[in-house]
C-alpha cells in the first residue's frame, strides 16, 4: 500500500490534500484502505485454510464432513462471520457519514472543524458555525465544451470579475463556488482541495473549499463531456490574501491599449477578423461571450484548458491550428499572414 | 428443512401419468430403443439451412446465444485492447478523440448489453430446462424470437460501428450529450434502438427461465430441491423484468422521442430535465451488474458442489440470500450519483443500502468457504476458477465500498478508480465464474472434456492479467486520472502505470486465446467425457453428453436435494408421456406433482420474421417515425405464420389426477 500511494504522484494526486475538504476525504480514504486490507487478509486466510483442508481430505480420499455435528459447527462459524461483517459494516456507515457531515457546508455554516482523537475514525462532530477562514469568497463557475468561465462575485457589479480557466483564491480564505453548465455535463473537480461537483445544465450547485497552502492545484473536468473531454482542464492557484488582491485589482483593469505599431496592426487583425466574433477583451469592443475572455490572457499560464503552456509559440499553433491540436474544438481554424499573424501575437502577448 | 432435502420422505419409485391415447404403456427398460427413435423423430429438427432457422429447441437456441455472445466479448475485447494501445503512452496518436469515444462507447454496450447479460441467459436457457428434468422451455417460438432480436440488435451496433457512425457518447448516454443539440447524426439513436433489441430479447429469455422452472419442474422437485443454480436463474430473471423496463422506457422512449420527433423530456430549455435520465438510466443500471453477477454465483454454487462432492453448506440461507441480493440491488442506484445535486440525507441512505447488500454476497461467499472446507475439494480447472473469483471478487467488493462511501466517492468516481472496480467486479465476478462454469459444463454441451492443464495456464494468465491491468487503475483514480479521457498530458505522471494496465490486458487477451485454442483443440480430439464425466449432482447429468434433442428419454422424479446423489444408481422416471407428439409435463408450482400434459411448439420460421419484422421497426425507427408503423404491420403476417396451426388436431390440456 506504501508503494501505491507513493506512485500515485503528480499534480492531482487526492491523497496529498492542500485543504481541509481534501483532508477530510484523504484521512476517510486511508482509514478504508486499512480497514479492506484487514478484511481481505481474514478472508483470504480463510479461504486459503479452506482450500488447504478440502484438499487433504482429496488427498486422503476421505469422504466430505457432512455430519450433523460438523454442518453444526459450520452454521455457528458462519452466523460469527456474518455478525463480524455487520459490525465492520457499521463502523464504515458511521465513518462515511461523519466524513459526509464534516464536508456539508451551507451559507449558514456547518460542523465545525475539530480534531478528533488520534485514530479516531474520520469525520467531526455535527456542531453548527460558519466556514472558518472568515467571509467567503463567490465564485461562478460555468463548464463549457470545453472550457471553464470564472466569475467572481462581488457586492458592487463593477467589481465583478470574468475570467477563464483559471481559478485565483487567497489562502485561508473560504471560497464558495457556485457551478453550474452552458451546455452538457460537466464536473468541477480540483484533486488536492475537494471532490467532484457535477455541472448539470438546469441545476445551480454548491462546493465548499479552502486552500490551506500557496501552490498551484490543477482541476479537470471529471464527467463526459463529448470529444475533448481530456482537454478541459485549469488550474487553482492559492496565493496570499495581498497576492491575491494585487492579482484582482490588475484582472479588474481594462486591457491596456496597445502603444508598439505592430501590437496596434494585431489589433486590428482582431478585431477585422473571426476572432472578435466569440472573444471579448475589456477596452475594446470585443465584448462577445462564445469563448473564453481575452482581457488578460497574457497573465494565464495555460492555452486551451489546460491544454498548452502558454507560450508564444503555443498561442501561434492554437491560432493557426486548433483542430490539429485539440480536434473537435469550438474554435475555427484561422488562416492568417505571417505578418498579420505576428502582430495579432504580439497584440495578445500584451494583454498582461 | 435439510431433512425434506434428503428425501427421506415415501416417495414412490415412479409416476405413471394417465394413459395418453396411441401411446401404449410400457415398461422403460423393454423398449427403450424404440423410445429414443420416437422421440427423436418427434423433437428433431429438419435437417440444413431450414431446420437452422426453424428450430425451436432450447439447446439448439441457447448454444447459438453462448456463441454470439462470446464474439461479442471478443470484439468487446478488442475494443478494450485498442484503448489501452492508445492511452499506453501520454500524448499517443494512435487513435483520435473520435474513434476513441466511439470504443468505449461501444465496448460497455457491448460488453454489457451483448456479452454479459445474453450469455448468462443463454447459460440458464440451455441448463434450466436440463437441471429441472423436462424437454423443453415453456415458450420454445419466443425463445427463439428473443435470440434473433439479439442478434439484429447487435448487428446493428457493428454496423455502425464499422460505418464510423458508432455512438460516442458513453454506455451510460447522459443527457444533453446525447440528446438532439448536442448529438445531432445518428450514433445515439443507432444505441438508442440496439438497446431496445436486447432488453427485448433479455425480457423474453427471462420470462421463459421464470415459466419453465415454476411449471415445468420434474416430479418431486419441490421449490426447496431446486438447484441453486436455477434459483439463481429465477432471481435474475424477475430482476430483469423489472429492472429492463425502465432504461427502455428511458431509451426507446424518451430519448428517442426527443431526438425524432421533438418531445422535451430533457430539455432544460423547455422544462425538461437532465437528472431525470439519470435516475431512470441507473434504476436499471445497477440492478443490471447484479442481473450478470447472479447467475454467476449460480454456476459458482454448481461447481462447488461438484468438486467438493457434497452439498453446497446452507441451502436456505444461499436461496434467501440470492433473492435478498435481488431485492437490495434496486435500493442502489444512486451510489452512481453522488456528486450530483441531492441532498445529503438521501445519498447516506444509499452508502447504507450499499453496505447491506455485502452481507447476503458475504452469506454466500461463507457458505462456499464451509463447503469447500467440510468436503473432498478436487482442483480441477472449474473450481480453481471459483477460488480465483472468490479472491478477485473480494477485492473488488472492497473497492465497491470505497465508492459507495459518498465522501471517497467525490474524489474517486468517474476516475479510473471506478473501470478498475468495475473490472475487478465483473471479471472477477462474472467471467471468472463462467470461464469454469465453460470447462465444468464443455462435456455435457459437446460430448468432450476440455485440456484441464490448457485450462489452468489460462487461469493463471487471466488471473495475472486482471491484477496487472486493474489494479494500476485503481491507482490512476487515486493519482486523479479521469476515466474516458482519450489522451493524458506527460507531465501528469500517469504514463508508467497506465503502460503497466496495458501489458495486463495483453496478459487477458493471451488467456482468451489459450481458451479459444483449447476449445478448437477438445472438439476434435478432446476425451470423450461420457453422461456423467465430474460426477455432478444435477439432472443434466442424466442424460447422455451432448444431450438427446428431447433432454430425456423418460422425464425424471426428484427424490432429494442432489437429485443424482439421492437416487443412488436408479432414477425413477415418469411413464406414459406421448412420444408420437411433443408433449411436456406440467407439474405445480410449490410441490412439483404432476399436473398435466402440455402440447409443446413444433418449428416454425415464424418468430425469425417477427424478428425480421421488430428488426425493420427500429431500425427504420432510427430514421424516421413511419418505421415503427411499416414494422407493426409487418409483424401482423409474421405472427399469422408464428400461430399457424399445423393440420394436426389441437388437443385439450390433459389434467393429470394425482392418486392420493
Amino acid at each position: 500500500m506504501a508503494a501505491s500511494v507513493a506512485a500515485c504522484s503528480g499534480p492531482q494526486r487526492v491523497l496529498d490534500p492542500a485543504g481541509p475538504q481534501a483532508e477530510h476525504i484523504a484521512r476517510l480514504a486511508t482509514f478504508l484502505f486499512v480497514t479492506a486490507g484487514i478484511v481481505c487478509a481474514i478472508v483470504f486466510a480463510a479461504l486459503a485454510l479452506s482450500v488447504q483442508n478440502g484438499r487433504r481430505r482429496a488427498d486422503r480420499g476421505e469422504a466430505p464432513d457432512e455430519t450433523p455435528d460438523g454442518e453444526r459447527r459450520r452454521g455457528r462459524a458462519i452466523g460469527l462471520a456474518a455478525a463480524a461483517t455487520t459490525v465492520v459494516l457499521f463502523v464504515y456507515l458511521v465513518a462515511a457519514v461523519r466524513t459526509g457531515r464534516a464536508l456539508a457546508w451551507t451559507a449558514e455554516g456547518g460542523p465545525t472543524e475539530r480534531a478528533g482523537p488520534p485514530g479516531a475514525p474520520p469525520g467531526l462532530p455535527p456542531e453548527r458555525g460558519p466556514f472558518p477562514g472568515g467571509a467567503p469568497l463567490t465564485v461562478e463557475v460555468t463548464g463549457r465544451q470545453w472550457w471553464w468561465e470564472m466569475k467572481y462575485d462581488d457586492p458592487t457589479p463593477s467589481r465583478m470579475l470574468t475570467t477563464a480557466n483559471e481559478l485565483h483564491i487567497p489562502v485561508g480564505r473560504p471560497v464558495r463556488i457556485v457551478t453550474q453548465s452552458y451546455d452538457v455535463i460537466h464536473s468541477f473537480w480540483v484533486p488536492k482541495l475537494h471532490g467532484k461537483q457535477d455541472m448539470i445544465p438546469g441545476y445551480k450547485n454548491v462546493l465548499w473549499l479552502r486552500a490551506d497552502r500557496p501552490g498551484v492545484y490543477r482541476g479537470q473536468c471529471a464527467e463526459y463531456c463529448g470529444h475533448q473531454h481530456a482537454h478541459m482542464a485549469f488550474d487553482v492557484i492559492a496565493e496570499s490574501p495581498a497576492e491575491f488582491a494585487r492579482w484582482y485589482e490588475s484582472q479588474l483593469a481594462p486591457s491596456a491599449p496597445p502603444t508598439d505599431s505592430s501590437a496596434q496592426h494585431g489589433q486590428t487583425v482582431f478585431m477585422s477578423n473571426a476572432c472578435i466574433m466569440c472573444h471579448a477583451i475589456g477596452g475594446t469592443p470585443a465584448a462577445s461571450r462564445v469563448g473564453p475572455d481575452l482581457t488578460h490572457l497574457a497573465s494565464r499560464r495555460t492555452l486551451a484548458a489546460g491544454t498548452l503552456p502558454n507560450t508564444r509559440g503555443h498561442l501561434a499553433g492554437w491560432i493557426v491550428d486548433p483542430q490539429g491540436i485539440k480536434p473537435g474544438a469550438r474554435m475555427p481554424s484561422n488562416q492568417l499572414t505571417p505578418d498579420d499573424l505576428n502582430a495579432l501575437l504580439d497584440y495578445l502577448r500584451s494583454l498582461k | 428443512m435439510s431433512d425434506e432435502g434428503r428425501g427421506t420422505r415415501d416417495e414412490p419409485d415412479s409416476v405413471a401419468v394417465l394413459d395418453a391415447p396411441g401411446a401404449p404403456p410400457a415398461l422403460p427398460e423393454a423398449q427403450e430403443e424404440t423410445v429414443h427413435d420416437r422421440l427423436e423423430r418427434v423433437w428433431r429438427d429438419e435437417p440444413g439451412f431450414w431446420g437452422w432457422v426453424t428450430s425451436v429447441n432450447h439447446k439448439r437456441i441457447a448454444l447459438r446465444y453462448i456463441i454470439t455472445a462470446f464474439v461479442f466479448f471478443i470484439l468487446g475485447g478488442i475494443e478494450a485492447a485498442m484503448m489501452r494501445a492508445q492511452l499506453a503512452r501520454p500524448e499517443n496518436g494512435l487513435i483520435g478523440p473520435d474513434l476513441y469515444n466511439q470504443l468505449f462507447t461501444v465496448h460497455g454496450s457491448t460488453m454489457m448489453f451483448l456479452f454479459a447479460v445474453p450469455i448468462v441467459e443463454a447459460m440458464g436457457l440451455y441448463f434450466v430446462p436440463l437441471m429441472i428434468g423436462t424437454r423443453n422451455v415453456a415458450f420454445p417460438r419466443l425463445n427463439a424470437y428473443g435470440y434473433w432480436t439479439y442478434l439484429i440488435g447487435g448487428a446493428l451496433l457493428y454496423v455502425a460501428l464499422f460505418t464510423n457512425t458508432g455512438p460516442d457518447q458513453g454506455w451510460f448516454s447522459y443527457v444533453p450529450l446525447a440528446g438532439p443539440e448536442y448529438a445531432p447524426g445518428k450514433r445515439v439513436d443507432v444505441w438508442a434502438q440496439m438497446v431496445t433489441f436486447t432488453e427485448i430479447a433479455a425480457i423474453v429469455g427471462g420470462i421463459e427461465i421464470i415459466v419453465t422452472t415454476f411449471k415445468q419442474r420434474a416430479p418431486g422437485m419441490s421449490l426447496n430441491r431446486v438447484p441453486l443454480f436455477v434459483w439463481a436463474m429465477v432471481v435474475m430473471s424477475f430482476m430483469v423484468l423489472f429492472a429492463m423496463p425502465w432504461v427502455a422506457t428511458a431509451s426507446t422512449l424518451f430519448l428517442a422521442m426527443d431526438r425524432l420527433i421533438g418531445t422535451h423530456f430533457f430539455n432544460v430549455a423547455e422544462g425538461g430535465d437532465a437528472l431525470l435520465w439519470q435516475h431512470l438510466f441507473w434504476f436499471f443500471g445497477h440492478p443490471e451488474v447484479y442481473i450478470i453477477f447472479i447467475p454467476a454465483l449460480g454456476m459458482v454454487s454448481s461447481i462447488v458442489a461438484t468438486f467438493t462432492s457434497r452439498p453446497v453448506f446452507g441451502y436456505t440461507a444461499m436461496t434467501l440470500s440470492l433473492v435478498a441480493t435481488g431485492f437490495l440491488s434496486f435500493g442502489l442506484w444512486v451510489h452512481h450519483m453522488f456528486a450530483t445535486p441531492l441532498p445529503q440525507l438521501g445519498l447516506s441512505f444509499f452508502t447504507a443500502s450499499s453496505a447491506m447488500i455485502t452481507l447476503p454476497t458475504g452469506v454466500q461467499i461463507f457458505c462456499w468457504l464451509a463447503t469447500i472446507w467440510a468436503g473432498r475439494a478436487r482442483f480441477a480447472t472449474p473450481l480453481l476458477f471459483v477460488v480465483g473469483f472468490v479472491v478477485l471478487f473480494v477485492f473488488g467488493g472492497m473497492t465497491g465500498l470505497m465508492l459507495a462511501a459518498v465522501p471517497l466517492d467525490l474524489q474517486i468516481t468517474d476516475t479510473f478508480f471506478v473501470p478498475g472496480h468495475i473490472h475487478y467486479v465483473l471479471l472477477g465476478g462474472m467471467v471468472f465464474p463462467l470461464f469454469g462454469a465453460f470447462y465444468y459444463w464443455f462435456p455435457k454441451i459437446t460430448g468432450r472434456m476440455l485440456s484441464d492443464r490448457a485450462g489452468k495456464v489460462q487461469f493463471w494468465f487471466l488471473f495475472a492479467g486482471v491484477n496487472v491491468a486493474f489494479f494500476p487503475m485503481l491507482m490512476l483514480g487515486f493519482a486523479g486520472m479521469p476515466r474516458r479521457v482519450y489522451t493524458y498530458l506527460p507531465e501528469m505522471g500517469w504514463g508508467g502505470l497506465n503502460f503497466t494496465a496495458t501489458l495486463g490486458a495483453a496478459l487477458i487477451a493471451l488467456g482468451v486465446v489459450i481458451f479459444l485454442a483449447n476449445v478448437a483443440w477438445a472438439l476434435r480430439n478432446g476425451r470423450l467425457a461420457g453422461a456423467d464425466p465430474w460426477g455432478g449432482d444435477t439432472l443434466e447429468w442424466a442424460t447422455s453428453s451432448p444431450p438427446p434433442d428431447y433432454n430425456f428419454a423418460h422425464i425424471p422424479i426428484v427424490r432429494g436435494r442432489a437429485a443424482l446423489w439421492a437416487a443412488g444408481h436408479e432414477l425413477p422416471v415418469v411413464t406414459g408421456l406421448r412420444e408420437d407428439r411433443r408433449e411436456v409435463l406440467v407439474t405445480t408450482m410449490l410441490d412439483a406433482m404432476p399436473d398435466s400434459r402440455h402440447e409443446a411448439p413444433e418449428p416454425t420460421v415464424g418468430p425469425l420474421l417477427a424478428a425480421l419484422a421488430t428488426g425493420v421497426a427500429f431500425t427504420v425507427g432510427i430514421f424516421t417515425v413511419w418505421g415503427f408503423f411499416i414494422g407493426g404491420l409487418l409483424l401482423y403476417p409474421a405472427l399469422l405464420v408464428w400461430a399457424w396451426p399445423r393440420g394436426k388436431k389441437p388437443r385439450e390440456h390433459e389434467v393429470i389426477e394425482v392418486p392420493e
